[in-house]
């Protein structure tokens, strides 16, 4: 009935979310990396017949859920850079580990810029240079996600 | 094996699907406020990721108590009585001025204040991005938490309710930048509101006039005007103002009381004008 692979697939989208809500010192709260966004980047390059645009909605209302701001902005930056990554999974797998990294930034940047632009819509929000630092920490912690995530996948044989 | 052309719809198709689903979302849940019974639903779902979330603290915290030495629960057992007879002391005394402000207030043929009811809730999970600075309590409709209701911890002001689950409740914090209060310097009663700035425990003073009296160092308290918090706790304190006349108004910032980044347990006020009451557990 279900898919080889579904669980520790679940699993890793579910530590994501749980990383993203956990309670941390407001000091190192700032760098939080965008957890849900890397390991839905890195299944979408990795599988991408199977993780698509869909799982980025699905993820991306949940995050909306968890943080409570208003249905379907994350799932709106969400969506867009999971487009991006779809359509040009072949050339990220070609990429070195510095290269994909340099384009993580840009996407989790991007993401961040899309949510920033839906909430000024939505209610006028301010400007805070510090919602965009988590896009370099996203970045430099693919350097130990991306072997790890690939490690679990050959593991449990996800395909 | 999967294929180079996989059946379904195209990547754009599904891209363009949903984009409009997202926007669509945003719509009905922002503009028509018509997603409560979803938003409480999905809420309920996802509370278990939130007390995944706090485990490790709790379990953290659980092994710091039981490795604690029985010199060390000796002395904070010492330090805990030293304090509470000190409140108890100051407690009488309060008891006293409450009792002497009614008969005041009944001389001069004003309203009585009536305390507030409270319950105490623990913190269970924390959003804290800058355009949702949240916290999730573990009280809710169960225990006659409302929409609205005013939070505080032992400090000064937390935040109101924003949403209510039957488990869970969503604190907006005062410090989001959706928030607003109506405030009143305790020193001079100058009536002031103050918008959160997404940065946690920053709030902005706004429309203050250049030549206000305001201070640095003022405490801000609620004044009661803004119809969610009852009147006289404290909010936050002002830490800078800048009073450059070529801006329209003065900017005053100021930071809360209560430290809502550490914020663990809080509590739940019920104004004597709500017509929802606790609901304790012990009662059913």
């Amino acid at each position: 009935m279900f898919k080889h692979g579904l669980l520790p697939l679940i699993l890793t989208y579910l530590v994501a979310l749980v990383l993203m809500v956990m309670p941390m010192p407001a000091s190192i709260d700032v760098y939080r990396p965008d957890w849900v966004t890397l390991v839905l980047l890195y299944w979408i390059i990795a599988l991408p017949h199977r993780v698509s645009i869909g799982t980025a909605l699905v993820l991306g209302v949940l995050t909306d859920i968890l943080l409570g701001s208003v249905l379907g902005v994350h799932a709106l930056g969400m969506v867009v850079v999971s487009y991006f990554a779809a359509r040009h999974f072949q050339r990220i797998r070609n990429f070195s580990l510095p290269q994909q990294v340099i384009l993580i930034a840009f996407l989790v940047l991007i993401k961040r810029l899309i949510v920033f632009q839906a909430n000024v819509f939505i209610h006028d929000a301010q400007f805070t240079s510090t919602y965009f630092w988590p896009a370099l920490t996203s970045a430099l912690f693919w350097f130990w996600l991306f072997p790890l995530l690939r490690k679990i996948r050959r593991r449990f044989g996800v395909v | 094996m999967k294929t180079l052309f996989t059946r379904g719809p195209s990547l754009l198709s599904r891209l363009v699907l949903a984009l409009a689903c997202s926007f669509l979302l945003i719509f009905v849940d922002h503009r028509l406020q018509a997603m409560q019974p979803v938003r409480m639903f999905l809420n309920s779902l996802v509370t278990p990721v939130q007390y995944l979330a706090i485990l490790p603290e709790q379990i953290l915290s659980n092994f710091s108590e039981s490795v604690k030495s029985q010199e060390q629960l000796a002395d904070e057992n010492k330090a805990l009585k030293k304090q509470m007879l000190e409140l108890r002391g100051q407690l009488q005394q309060l008891q006293f001025i409450s009792n002497e402000n009614k008969r005041l207030r009944a001389l001069l043929g004003s309203e009585q204040r009536q305390p507030s009811r409270r319950m105490v809730a623990e913190v269970v999970a924390v959003a804290s991005e800058p355009f949702s600075q949240q916290l999730v309590i573990n009280k809710g409709t169960l225990s006659g938490v409302y929409e609205g209701q005013p939070v505080i911890d032992s400090k000064g002001v937390v935040g109101q309710i924003q949403d209510v689950g039957s488990n869970t409740a969503r604190v907006l914090l005062i410090s989001d930048q959706s928030h607003g209060i109506a405030l009143r310097a305790e020193r001079n009663d100058i009536r002031v509101l103050a918008q959160g700035t997404g940065e946690i425990g920053k709030l902005q003073l706004m429309f203050v006039p250049h030549s206000s009296e305001l201070a640095e160092g003022d405490l801000l308290m609620t004044s009661g005007l803004g119809g969610v918090y009852p009147e006289g706790y404290p909010v936050a304190r002002i830490t800078r103002i800048n009073r450059d006349e070529s801006l329209p108004f003065a900017e005053v910032s100021a930071d809360s009381i209560s430290a809502l980044d550490r914020v663990r347990t809080v509590l739940l006020l019920w104004p004597q004008s709500a017509e929802q009451a606790p609901i304790f557990e012990d009662e059913k």
